[in-house]
Order: structure tokens, then sequence, then C-alpha cells
């Protein structure tokens, strides 16, 4: 780290001493820069049109009314208007919210602890890896169906035969209000902590050894050396994966669409399930202004989430 | 900016598809109109040898046709995008509930003068052709199928719960009843019902309409919803009896189409509701066993009580040129109507399907007038394969029950409103049926009062 960091203050030393060379285009081209362009043209040229191209036209869109077929109307702000009305945004707020907070008590401490615990383990850490990363690999698709078929409600249910094994009666898993919600972001979890697992562990690899030896030296139990030890190393990684969590959770979709298409009574339906139901369920008429004015607020409030986030903890990770 | 990456995704597939697409090649080297047939996804080796038949024969007759076969299964949510991507087939089949709203919206193109130049033009039962007509009168999809509603049974669960199977229910108090033996004697569900994806309120709209209840009133241009009724109220108390206390309707309240289907033809469903010619479907996509199969009328309880009727239409594409459409609408008159009123064709087809094993013979109602049925089934009489005598409590009765359409107004929007309405009932014993009757029908009135 010291070599490193002392390289950057040499060279800008240097530079006042150097004759700046003024920049001309053929500089520019015998310098490489003719290359550097080409060579990120075509991931400019597949980026600007399959990612940022869109974008621009749900903005646009979000200020239309259209079907996608008749010619486009200029509506201004009435998509707007008209979302924050709807009163299942704010249903479709709460839920969104209720998932975020489960899956914030469920989904972000249990990939750390199985990290930590990977970390100690000293044989088959490779085979416990791949074990722990398995679900990534299965289709999401694959995945909902196969637990669909887990969270069957009656007493022949998968999860259900296990309860009934220790004389608990059947659950409703996925066909109540009260326990929908947590069958979706118990599955959700178990989908996703295998890709935070593989992150923790390479930023485990980073600790210093001799941190850990110089813990036990001074007495530390197991529990302290997490905290006096791996927990500091962590911090920055433990903030990038909190907001990505945050971020992937209030854009949650696929769980909700196919487990219960929003149900029961509404009780899943999240804030992307609305965007498609608008533009694509016949129930709230097909509309393509209202769904991209939707996912337009919700981008800006994600955001500026992030941006307050980032400024917020600006101090904390450096330190 | 991964928020808008479910609408960006579409529009961009969208955006890309119609710039790629187009109209798409419609003829060939050798100057053939190529039309795109749709065909129903998930039919068995037989239902699409079927099919393929046909279209040989169809191709022989008309040389200058290239048929393309298509899988396409008619969804709400999809449609449109399919419309703006390019990427349905020429000749769609939609439900009934569906197909004003597509006139309305010129989502369908304007068949209307190649219709009329069909030699059954006229014969076709005017409630029934008002499903594919727009407000002037002009037919711009063609009515291949009509039902009205049925309650299918299963007979070996019936026989294994001690009930006989050639004395289904007649009354809502027998289906309680056989529905809450069926589930104490066997363990499955005495009765199910469609919840999800706009079906819930169609079925919930089926049990209004049983207890003599209306979902709307029209009067001119005014379109009143009426789901806040003592009939609504009915059937919804009629499922959440079933549900709570009988403890008859198993443990799966989230049904889609393909769900209750696949469940019932597994012998996992005892009794449900959906439309009287669903055998040829259940068959082809879930092979059910011919034994276990039973279809009943409904049981009419009120002095309105009638039967909720709906049915498949048959559109063109809004993007095909004239060529294609005068092609699309030949194959529609030699596939779904010719068979209806001329002998040689009805016969061709029953033989084509019955050769391949599938279903010839489901009970269906009159696209045209019950003459010309009556005579068709005598005409296919020999090819009929469907077990016709486990469907006479259905068929005796059929063509006396009053008959009543969809509501016409914002049809799939208000069902999407009940859905959860009965999503609600059937998952929360305390569910408030007045509250939620009265929201609903808030939201319902404002989607009709919509411009």
């Amino acid at each position: 780290m010291t070599l490193t960091a002392a390289r950057p203050a040499t060279a800008t030393s240097r530079r006042p001493a150097r004759a700046r060379r003024r920049r001309t285009p053929l500089t520019w081209v015998r310098g490489g820069g003719l290359g550097t362009v080409l060579f990120l043209l075509p991931m400019l040229a597949v980026f600007g049109l399959f990612s940022w191209r869109p974008i621009g036209q749900a903005v646009v869109m979000s200020f239309q009314q259209t079907n996608l077929v008749s010619a486009p109307v200029f509506v201004g702000l009435d998509n707007y208007k008209a979302v924050l009305g709807d009163p299942q945004l704010w249903n479709a707020a709460g839920n969104t919210l209720w998932f975020a907070v489960l899956a914030l008590l469920l989904g972000y401490p249990i990939p750390l602890i199985a990290a930590v615990l990977m970390s100690e383990v000293r044989r088959a850490k490779g085979l416990y890896s791949a074990l722990a990363y398995l679900p990534v690999v299965i289709p999401p698709v694959v995945a909902v169906l196969l637990w669909k078929f887990f969270y069957d409600a009656s007493p022949n249910g998968v999860f259900n035969t296990v309860l009934g094994a220790v004389g608990i009666s059947p659950a409703p898993w996925l066909q109540s209000a009260s326990t929908a919600m947590f069958s979706l972001v118990a599955e959700a979890t178990w989908a996703a902590a295998g890709a935070t697992i593989i992150i923790y562990l390479a930023a485990l690899t980073s600790v210093p050894p001799e941190q850990y030896e110089a813990a036990e030296i001074d007495g530390a139990s197991v529990w302290g050396k997490v905290w006096h030890v791996t927990l500091p190393h962590l911090r920055g990684v433990l903030l990038i994966t909190f907001i990505l969590q945050i971020v992937g959770t209030a854009q949650v979709f696929l769980e909700p669409f196919l487990f219960t298409g929003g149900g029961p009574a509404r009780s899943t339906t999240t804030i992307l399930l609305l965007v498609y139901n608008y533009a694509f369920a016949d129930s709230l008429g097909g509309d393509y202004g209202a769904a991209t004015a939707l996912s337009v607020l919700l981008a800006l409030v994600l955001g500026l989430f992030s941006a307050v986030y980032f400024r917020l903890t600006r101090s904390w990770s450096k330190s | 900016m991964k928020s808008s990456k479910i609408a960006a995704v579409c529009l961009c597939a969208a955006a890309a598809l119609t710039a790629c697409s187009g109209a798409g090649d419609t003829t060939t080297a050798d100057g053939k109109t190529v039309v795109k047939v749709s065909i129903e996804p998930g039919l068995d080796q037989g239902a699409v040898a079927a099919f393929n038949a046909r279209v040989t024969q169809f191709e022989a007759a008309n040389p200058k046709i290239d048929l393309v076969p298509q899988e396409f299964k008619w969804d709400a949510t999809t449609f449109t995008a399919q419309l703006a991507g390019g990427t349905l087939p020429d000749v769609l089949t939609m439900p009934f509930t569906d197909g004003r709203g597509l006139i309305e919206r010129r989502q369908l193109a304007d068949i209307s003068g190649l219709v009329d130049q069909l030699p059954y033009a006229k014969k076709f039962n005017p409630e029934v052709a008002k499903a594919g007509s727009a407000a002037d009168g002009k037919m711009w999809a063609v009515p291949i199928a009509a039902h009205g509603q049925a309650l299918h049974y299963n007979r070996t669960l019936f026989k294994q719960a001690g009930l006989d199977p050639d004395k289904p229910p007649s009354t809502w108090d027998e289906i309680r009843a056989d529905a809450k033996q069926i589930a104490q004697k066997t363990g499955q569900a005495g009765y199910a019902q469609l919840t999800t994806d706009n079906t819930g309120g169609w079925i919930l709209t089926t049990l209004d309409y049983d207890f003599g209840g209306r979902t709307e009133q029209l009067a001119g241009d005014k379109a009143t919803a009426t789901l806040n009724t003592p009939q609504m109220a009915r059937a919804l108390q009629t499922i959440h009896t079933m549900r709570w206390d009988d403890n008859s309707m198993g443990a799966n309240f989230l049904y889609d189409w393909n769900g209750i289907n696949q469940d019932f033809a597994a012998g996992r469903i005892g009794m449900y509701v959906s439309g009287g010619g669903n055998y040829g479907s259940l068959k082809a996509q879930n092979a059910i066993k011919a034994d276990d199969y039973g279809v009943t009328a409904l049981p009419l309880d009120g002095p309105d009580a009638g039967v909720l009727g709906g049915g498949t239409l048959a559109g063109v594409n809004a993007k095909a040129n004239d060529a294609v459409k005068a092609a699309a609408v030949k194959w529609i008159d030699f596939y779904y109507l010719s068979k209806q009123a001329d002998q040689a064709a009805a016969v061709a087809d029953a033989k084509t399907t019955a050769d391949s094993g599938e279903a010839v013979g489901s009970p269906e109602l009159p696209v045209f007038d019950k003459a010309t049925y009556d005579q068709r089934m005598g005409w296919i009489a020999q090819y009929v394969n469907v077990p016709v005598k486990q469907m006479t409590p259905y068929t005796d009765k059929m063509f006396g029950q009053p008959l009543i359409p969809e509501p016409t107004r914002s049809t799939q929007q208000v069902y999407g409103l009940l859905d959860p309405v009965a999503q609600k009932v059937l998952t929360d014993r305390g569910a408030d049926i007045p509250a939620l009757l009265a929201d609903a029908q808030t939201q319902a009135q404002a989607l009709l009062d919509k411009p």
C-alpha cells in the first residue's frame, strides 16, 4: 500500500518540470486516442442503443398517452398526477417497504454470517462456496416454480410435510396475506445469498492474518475477532451491499409476479408489479404512460436515496 | 436507472421488433401470400397433427396461400406489446370479453367487408355476433364458438366420496353439501374457484348472474356499476361459507386458468366453474381421463338468474395488408366457420380431428342458430368421441337456460377489480364483504366514468 501510494506523488512532482506538449488532433491520434475510441465504440453503441435509448424513450413516454399502436398524445404531467393519485400506489409502496424490511432482517445478515463461518473452514472451502453459490445459477423462474411446489399449502406440500413431522399444523405460505410476503422474502434470500457470500468471501481474503493472530494474543474471543478485525475490514463492502440490497428490494418483481400475482388481496403487489400492471394487465387499461411515469418516479427516489446514502456514509467508508 | 428496467426492456424490445419486423414478408418468392395462423401452445401431438392436416387441406385448396402456423394463446397482458412489436400472428383468437375493446381501440383489422361476403354472414346469432361487432354493427371479428358457463365435476372423486356421479348437484345447497363430502371423504378440494388474472372477477360475475345479479347497467351511454348488491354479496358469502365453515375448498386460493385445469384433470378438485365447452381443452392440454369427467348446468337461483355466456372470436392482425386480410378471412372461414354450416367441411373437420385422437363433440352453443347447430351435430355424429352421456346433465339444460352476455363496458378492468375481492374472502375469515363490495363499486364506477 505504501509503495503504491508513493508513485502518484512522485509523478505529480515531476509534472511541473516537464514542458507540456501542445495537444492537437494529430498528437491525440498518434497518442492512441483514436484506437481507444474505436475500441470503445462497439460497447458505447450497444450500450446506447439497448440501455440509454429505451430509458430516454421511457422518460418521453411518461409524458404521453399511448397504447403503442395509435400516435402518442402529449399529456404533460397527467400521468404523474394519475399515478400519485392512485390509492394502489401507497399500498404497493407499503408492500415494497415491507419486503425491503424483511429482506434486510433476513437477507442482509445471513450471507455475512455464512461468509464469516465459511472463511473459518480449513478444508473443502471450495465445496462450501460452490454449494452456497448453487442457487444463483438456477434460473430464477425455475427456482420460483420449485419453491411454489415446496409452498403447496395442503398438508401434503413439501414444507408442510416437514412441519407435520414435528407436529406443527400446515402453514398457508402463499395463501394468506399474513404469510405471503415472508414466503417471498425467504425464497429471494435463498436465491440471492450465494452471490453476496462470494463477495464477502473475496473481501475476507484481504484481512491480514497477523491481525487475527494479534487479536488472539490479546485474548480476543471469536466474536471479538469478528467485531474488531473482520467487520472493520468489510466496512466498505458492507456499505455497498447494503445499498445494492435496498435498490434491489425496491425493484422486486419476479417473486410477487410468479408466486402470487400480487395477491392474496393485493398483499404482495409491489411497485414494479404495479408498473407491470399499468403497462400490461388489462385490469388497469394498458396504460404505458402511467407505467413509465411510475418507473421514472421510482428511479428518481432510488437515485436520491443512493446519493444521500453515499453522502452520509462517505466519512465512515473512508475511515 | 435500473428501476425503469421493465418498461425499458419492453419498450426496447417493442421498438426493436417494430423496426426490424414491420409488417414482415407477406409474399413468398413464388408469389404466395404468407399468412401466420395461430395454434394454441401446449397441445398434445394429436391436436397438432389435426391442425397441420387442416393446414395442408387448406393449402391444397388455395395454392396461392402459404400458411405458417404460429403458437399463440390470447393473453390480454401481452397482446398490445406483441401487436406493437409485430410478433402477433395474422389470424388470432380471443375471448368475447375483449372483442369490443380491441375493436374500439382499432387493435384489430377491419375485415367487415370480407365477412359480409361469407355465405352465412346474415345467419349469425345476433347476441353472439355483438361480441365481434363495432358500434355501427359491422363485424370486425367473427364468433367461432360460444358457450354458457357450467359446473365441471370429477366423477371419480364423486364415487370415492360416496356420491352418485350421474346425479350431480342441481342447487347451490347441494353443491355445498357435495363439496363438503368430497373434501371430508377424499381429502381433495370439493370445490375450487379461479381467482387470478381477472378470472376471479369472471367467475364471481358468473355466480352473481346465477343469483340474479348483474355487474353493470346501461342506460344510453351511461354505465352504472352494480357490484354492491345483495346478489353479489350472496355469491361471496357462499364461497366464504364453503371455505371457512365447510373447509371444502382445499388450500389453493390463487388459481389461474392453467393451474385449475391441471389440478382438476389430476383429480385434486371435485368441482369448478368454467366455460361449458372446456372438455376439449382439458383433453388436449391436461390429458384428462374421459371416465373422470362430468359436466352439469349451473343451478339458477333467483328471479333474474341467468347463465353467463362467453365464447371465442377470430380476428385479423391490425397490421395485416389487404392480401393477408383476404387470405386470413378465407382461413377463418375454412377452419373455424364452414364446419358449422357446411356438411362437407363439418365432416372433414370432425374426421381429421377424431383421427388425431382429439375431442369432437364438446358441448357448444350455436354460433348461428339452433337448427344449424343440430344439423351439424347430425353430420358429425359418427365422429363424436367425447363422453356424451356424462355431459347430458349440462347438454339437456344448456339451451333452455337464460343466457346473459358478459358486461360490455370495461369488462376486463372490472373483472380485475373483483380478483382481490374473491381472494380476500377466501384467505381472510374476517373479510368484510359489504366493505369490500362498497370499495369495488366505487372503483368500478370510476372506471366506467372514464371518458
